[in-house]
């Protein structure tokens, strides 16, 4: 696997959302490979073919129609191939029944939708450093909460 | 049913190691964290069948220079948080120089450049994840957490949490508690 770069998915049904989260993704110093997906079914038919890399953080947004983010969270802990993998919650939602709702489902970052630019790239900037950290270094990952 | 168990990182990686060169029939000496000394050049043959046994327990041998320095800086860091009881006698920056024999400038440009993040914010990286598991799994106050690792006052320590991860304390310590109960329940 390419050290370097940096695999990461989002799941959001709202096109403006995935259009300015790919621009941020652009911007950050970070090498990346970003792949998007319209809905939580379509992120799960690609994670669970088996010939595409897994990546290494994936972003979900709570609301989407045919299976929302709250599922797929649920399916991908209970999949013994994927359940290591990190994910953050990307989401308008800034109630605290579904931040807490989501880390106990076995989420790591909860991410509330900025609504600007700045501090977007901001908050990625963060959320893309904590899991280079915890990547990278010796970190419990069981331990690994962030809410930005 | 389930069982929890707690681990000791130190004690587990010696022993992989250990294990693991022993069965290689290697002569060595274990230098402290991440660090081995070996009485013989390592042919290579030797070093593929090494490289092959470690990558099991994830442990990966490091090759170029600068990541093995960014190496020997955290797990200096991490000796000093961990076990190092005068360690926090003296300020990092001292602390690492005198350890490593190299500049503190020097140590951080390489840091700096390689990990995306400075010395000072792995320390606190560092130390709150530390917090995290006497929070979790030891049960300790956030006074005696501040103690333990040097704090001024809790609510140092406090703040600095809540920067770092985002959630206070003690929402951290109610959330990894309900996750527990709610894995055991599925």
């Amino acid at each position: 696997m390419d050290q370097s770069t940096l695999h990461i998915v989002l799941a959001d049904d709202d096109p403006d959302d995935r259009m300015l989260f790919k621009e941020v993704i652009d911007e950050t110093k970070v090498k990346t490979n970003l792949a998007l997906f319209h809905d939580g079914q379509k992120l799960m038919d690609y994670l669970l073919e088996t010939k595409n890399p897994l990546p290494q953080l994936i972003f979900l947004d709570l609301n989407m129609p045919i299976k929302n983010g709250l599922q797929c969270l649920k399916e991908i802990r209970g999949n013994a191939l994927l359940k290591e993998l990190t994910i953050a919650i990307y989401s308008t939602s800034s109630s605290e029944c579904d931040i807490e709702e989501t880390f106990i489902n076995g989420a790591n970052i909860y991410i509330n939708k900025p609504n600007s630019f700045a501090k977007l790239k901001e908050a990625i900037e963060k959320v893309l450093q904590m899991n280079w950290q915890y990547h990278t270094s010796s970190l419990n990952k069981d331990n690994f909460l962030l809410r930005v | 049913m389930k069982l929890y168990v707690k681990f000791d990182f130190n004690i587990t990686c010696k022993k992989v190691l250990e294990e693991q060169l022993e069965a290689l029939g290697l002569d060595f000496t274990l230098k402290g964290m991440g660090e081995i000394e070996l009485e013989s050049p390592l042919q290579s043959a030797k070093r593929d069948a090494l490289i092959a046994a470690l990558e099991r327990y994830g442990i990966r041998i490091i090759s170029d220079e600068k990541s093995e320095l960014v190496q020997r800086i955290k797990d200096a860091i991490t000796e000093m948080i961990y076990l190092d009881e005068k360690a926090k006698l003296y300020k990092i920056s001292t602390y690492l120089s005198d350890k490593l024999c190299y500049s503190y400038n020097h140590l951080s440009t390489v840091f700096s450049e390689t990990t995306y993040t400075s010395i000072e914010n792995f320390v606190i990286l560092k130390k709150i994840d530390y917090a995290k598991t006497l929070l979790t799994e030891n049960d300790l106050t956030l006074t005696e957490i501040a103690f333990r690792l040097n704090y001024s006052s809790v609510a140092h320590l406090s703040t600095q949490f809540k920067k770092t991860t985002g959630l206070t304390p003690s929402v951290f310590q109610k959330i990894i508690k309900k996750r527990k109960t709610h894995s055991q329940v599925e």
